[in-house]
């Protein structure tokens, strides 16, 4: 029996102890509370981001690059329809399994598959692998057909570069391909745009443009379960296409170019000498830039890195030859705008029995028989060595490199507009003493009088150049990107105005010329090297007299060059064999240089055949059915120019 | 006077019984068990599905069984009060024979109907065991080392059986309840320092006997970003759960941390997780009120109640409730390290619900039934 004291005490006991237990209860309550209170309500917008974060996950989706056309809107580098696999790697259960199955499906090559399982090792589970960029019809809809046993693989319609004049235009649009780690180092607007499968510029304009053209990425919000599975799209921002671009090229041009080249090794340029328009720039042999876009096999490219003709050089700008005769017109404009010598300075060429002599070195003119007594007109138009062996050395290396940069030789014509141009040689005293370290001698200035030793320039200088004396003398804004600043009536209107300038003494001095600023001393002195040129063409005796064209509104005038490749020995000038019966890599470049029409010149080019022989006999022909091209499109152009000067 | 009237049960008439049911508790029961059905539906993105409509059976007969057994005399369960513990050590026995395993650990036994957790049993067992121990004895002998052994070794048993399926949570859930009641009974405060300066000293030791994943959720515990994708993974995720849903919450059904998949156990052990994130801290809070009003009227009951079998079971289980849904809350918010608790009625599974059903209708015989004396 509990005694009834006992019992109250116990009562008592237990309330006591009750409180303290209600007590801690509470204090353990208010902690709990708390710490709610401050999860949800002090720290809410911090753990709101972090769900967000969980719940929502962004896709980029690739920009479309922009259009490039050429002057007349022809699409020269377009986006066209693709059949993509891609594999979602979070829906594949067994990767190996899926891959084996692609494999037969779509006919996987071996290194196809190692390359995938290269791109799987870096990939994120949740990632979209590209299995195969460019299926076929027939392999798009087989694998269609077997959809249903392949696990996470997309057919995909998608877009890729696609370019239809193919292999006519790769040395001026260029290619693209896979963005690699420089790539996207090197330009921010990569590196902000890129997405997996990111195709960017690799050379040519494609590549100077890039940032232009690749346009803006799109972001796809998709909420995610714990696993990474897109349950629904919440926000898409579409991407944007990157701006498109009309080039100065005209591709009926370029095309007839690169026909014009074809099987040889070369370079043709063409532009207008006010705008400084490129209007072709085709180098030969070219290659199919469509093979780069999806990754080029092994096979094609050895083929192309093994021609020896260099298919990956782009000869228009960064091929080096030496000028030959084309510098003539030069040589002569310089001495005269010095007043070496007047047009009446005349020189005996009495052929290889009596050379020039310098210092006991003998100078040949190539004229085996000799031109007789030549002026400074008939020396361009014959092309006599002797008559520039002497004028070069009167004149001086010094002032002839004055001037010969002047016209555009040099320095690169476009600038930094394609990373591969190159600048060339146009020696000097100077030069030869920090480059070389060596003294200057006479003899050098002598070869150098008809373009060879040190002097290199690159086709499209030499068609610059050509340019800024067709023109009368006025430097112009050389472009291959369409840019409605440059009009060719305010062009006009400045040379017109110009012309009237009276010209300071200093114009003989090295300075730096603004575009369209005159760039010579006195306006005849330029005349008569044109109209030594006119003769060139369309004169008996002219070199290139074989390739004129008769009708009035086709003449133009224009210059031979033979550029040596090799020391010519006195054996070479004994045997004087036949071109074909000359080792290929031993036989001269030919080189023509032109502008047109004559009376009125607006065109200007320069045409180089790699060992093609003599100018006149491999190059002029060439310009001969070029410039018919060039002038028969001459009124669409105009009428094109006008176009976009109105909608401008 | 308790001892006055006769041995012989008091006679009650119906309507007695009927007037003297706390009708407040039974509704506040009802509305947690709305709100967890509401829950589970919730966790199957408002499917009515087999978590569901399991959820709901289980309570409608669980509760259905608490509202009968609550007419059972509480004599009987103080009569029977050590079989109940025996039985729960048998059951607990046979799970170590005939138990079920699942996820590494061994806890259930098949019973046809339903997969029964002897551990959440043994939970009320503890207590109702305890509370029939201290009833007879005289306050001058609690603090005697006889009376004091036998509870320990009582409350050990049990814990070790549990410890080694393994559960932690449960094993510390049954020591925690008897413990009150130790308390409430009156044994020394000093006892209570001693074990608690022992369990310290000794907690390296203890340390080094638990499993790796034991010791990974304690490490984790105090460092979840430790190994956010692995053992840290749940209480981060319940963590971004309660504090994205703010004041209001995320609204019914538009948790997107558990309907995303991001929260594990949803259904179980972080159900309070998923009701927080979609109704807010005003919802949590609404919910502990619930919580702490059920507490209130068990408590209110053992006061009310004359015999001390009465008393320390109401206030033992009043305790005992208290810690479990503590350390459940404590648990997902980051406040304690992650030990399997189910929240009481909230959580889906059918022993615990059974276990707290079975544990309020002691507690509804002890109000129906207030003037009943019990032995001696």
């Amino acid at each position: 029996m509990i005694k009834k004291t006992d019992n109250l005490n116990k009562n008592k006991i237990i309330s006591r102890r009750l409180f303290v237990l209600v007590a801690a209860k509470i204090a353990l309550l208010g902690i709990v509370t708390s710490r709610l209170y401050n999860l949800q309500i002090s720290e809410k917008q911090k753990y709101e981001v972090l769900s967000d974060k969980n719940r929502i996950r962004e896709w980029k989706t690739p920009p479309q690059r922009g259009i490039i056309t050429d002057y007349f809107n022809n699409v020269i580098a377009d986006n066209q329809r693709v059949y993509q696999v891609h594999l979602s790697l979070e829906e594949v259960s067994n990767f190996n399994n899926s891959i084996f199955k692609l494999k037969n499906i779509i006919s996987l090559k071996e290194d196809e598959i190692k390359k995938i399982y290269e791109k799987k090792e870096k990939s994120k589970p949740w990632d979209t692998l590209i299995i195969s960029e460019n299926l076929s019809w027939k392999e798009f809809s087989k694998l269609n057909l077997y959809l249903h046993e392949l696990d996470g693989a997309k057919p995909v319609l998608s877009t890729s570069r696609y370019y239809p004049y193919s292999n006519d235009l790769v040395h001026v649009v260029g290619y693209v391909g896979d963005a690699t780690i420089q790539d996207i180092q090197n330009k921010k607007k990569i590196e902000e745009n890129f997405v997996p499968g990111l195709k960017v510029g690799k050379i040519g304009i494609e590549n100077s443009k890039d940032t232009d053209l690749i346009g803006k990425h799109g972001t796809k919000r998709y909420e995610v379960n714990a696993s990474g599975k897109k349950i629904s799209e919440i926000s898409y921002n579409k991407e944007t296409q990157g701006e498109n671009l009309r080039t100065t090229i005209d591709l009926e041009i370029q095309q007839l170019a690169q026909e014009l080249l074809k099987n040889q090794a070369g370079s043709i340029c063409v532009m207008d000498i006010y705008t400084g328009e490129v209007i072709a720039m085709a180098s030969s042999p070219t290659y199919d830039p469509n093979k780069f876009t999806h990754g080029i096999s092994t096979k094609d490219w050895n083929e192309i890195k093994n021609n020896k003709l260099r298919p990956l050089l782009n000869k228009s700008l960064a091929g080096l030859y030496s000028p030959g005769s084309t510098i003539k017109p030069l040589v002569a404009l310089a001495a005269l705008e010095y007043g070496i010598i007047d047009t009446k300075f005349k020189i005996n060429c009495k052929g290889h029995d009596h050379p020039y002599e310098l210092y006991g070195e003998r100078y040949h003119c190539w004229k085996k028989n000799g031109h007789g007594l030549m002026n400074m007109r008939n020396a361009i138009k014959q092309s006599c060595d002797i008559y520039f062996y002497e004028v070069a050395r009167l004149l001086g290396v010094d002032k002839l490199s004055l001037i010969a940069k002047r016209y555009g030789l040099g320095s690169k014509v476009l600038e930094d507009f394609f990373s591969e141009e190159r600048k060339g040689i146009v020696p000097s005293t100077k030069w030869k003493k920090q480059v070389l370290e060596q003294p200057w001698y006479l003899g050098e200035t002598v070869i150098t009088g008809i373009g060879q030793g040190y002097i290199q320039t690159t086709p499209l200088q030499l068609c610059l150049m050509t340019a800024q004396l067709a023109n009368g003398g006025f430097k112009i804004k050389p472009n291959l990107i369409y840019d409605k600043e440059i009009d060719l009536d305010i062009i006009k209107s400045k040379i017109e105005s110009e012309k009237n300038k009276s010209v300071s003494q200093n114009i003989l001095k090295d300075q730096e010329f603004k575009y369209y600023e005159r760039l010579y001393r006195n306006p005849n002195n330029l005349k008569l090297v044109l109209d030594a040129m006119y003769g060139s063409t369309n004169e008996q005796f002219g070199t290139s007299f074989r390739s004129r064209h008769k009708e009035d509104r086709y003449k133009f005038a224009g210059k031979t060059g033979t550029s040596q490749v090799k020391r010519i020995t006195d054996q070479d000038r004994e045997l004087d064999l036949d071109l074909e019966e000359i080792e290929y890599k031993s036989r001269d470049h030919a080189l023509f240089i032109a502008f047109a029409p004559y009376d009125k010149p607006r065109y200007s080019l320069s045409v180089l055949i790699e060992h093609g022989g003599s100018g006149s006999k491999a190059a002029a022909p060439l310009a001969n059915k070029l410039i018919k091209k060039i002038l028969d499109r001459h009124e669409l152009r105009e009428k094109i120019r006008k176009d976009l000067k109105n909608i401008a | 006077m308790i001892l006055s009237t006769s041995l012989n049960s008091t006679r009650y008439s119906f309507f007695d019984k009927l007037k003297a049911v706390d009708y407040f508790l039974i509704i506040i029961v009802a509305i947690i068990g709305s709100i967890s059905v509401i829950s589970i539906y919730s966790t199957e993105s408002g499917n009515f599905s087999f978590y569901t409509k399991n959820h709901l059976t289980r309570f409608l007969v669980f509760f259905s069984m608490f509202l009968v057994l609550s007419f059972v005399r509480v004599s009987v369960w103080y009569r029977q009060a050590y079989i109940f513990y025996i039985l729960g050590i048998l059951l607990l026995l046979l799970v170590i024979f005939f138990g079920i395993s699942a996820s590494g650990s061994k806890r259930w036994i098949n019973f046809f109907i339903m997969n029964l957790q002897p551990s959440e049993l043994m939970k009320i067992a503890v207590i109702v065991c305890f509370a029939r121990y201290y009833h007879r004895i005289q306050s001058s002998d609690i603090q005697s080392y006889k009376y004091l052994l036998q509870p320990i070794i009582l409350l050990l048993l049990p814990c070790y059986l549990v410890i080694t399926q393994p559960d932690l949570g449960t094993a510390i859930l049954i020591a925690g309840s008897g413990m009150a009641i130790i308390w409430l009974a009156g044994l020394n405060l000093k006892y209570f320092i001693y074990s608690g300066l022992i369990l310290l000293v000794s907690l390296p030791f203890v340390i080094s006997f638990l499993k790796p994943y034991q010791k990974s959720r304690i490490l984790t515990f105090f460092n979840p970003e430790r190994d956010p994708l692995g053992a840290g993974y749940q209480i981060i995720q319940s963590k971004i759960a309660i504090g994205s849903g703010g004041l209001l919450g995320k609204g019914f059904l538009q948790g997107t941390q558990s309907y995303l998949e991001f929260l594990p156990e949803k259904h179980t052990d972080f159900i309070f997780t998923l009701f927080s994130e979609e109704f807010g801290f005003v919802g949590s809070m609404v919910l502990i009120l619930l919580y702490t009003l059920l507490i209130y009227r068990i408590i209110r009951i053992g006061f009310s109640s004359r015999t001390f079998f009465s008393k320390l079971y109401c206030f033992g289980f009043a305790s005992g409730l208290f810690l479990y849904i503590f350390v459940n809350i404590a648990m997902v918010i980051g406040l304690l390290p992650i030990v399997g608790a189910p929240l009481p009625i909230m959580s889906y599974g059918g022993s615990s619900m059974l276990s707290i059903m079975l544990g309020l209708s002691i507690v509804m015989s002890c109000k129906i039934y207030s003037r009943d004396p019990i032995g001696n």
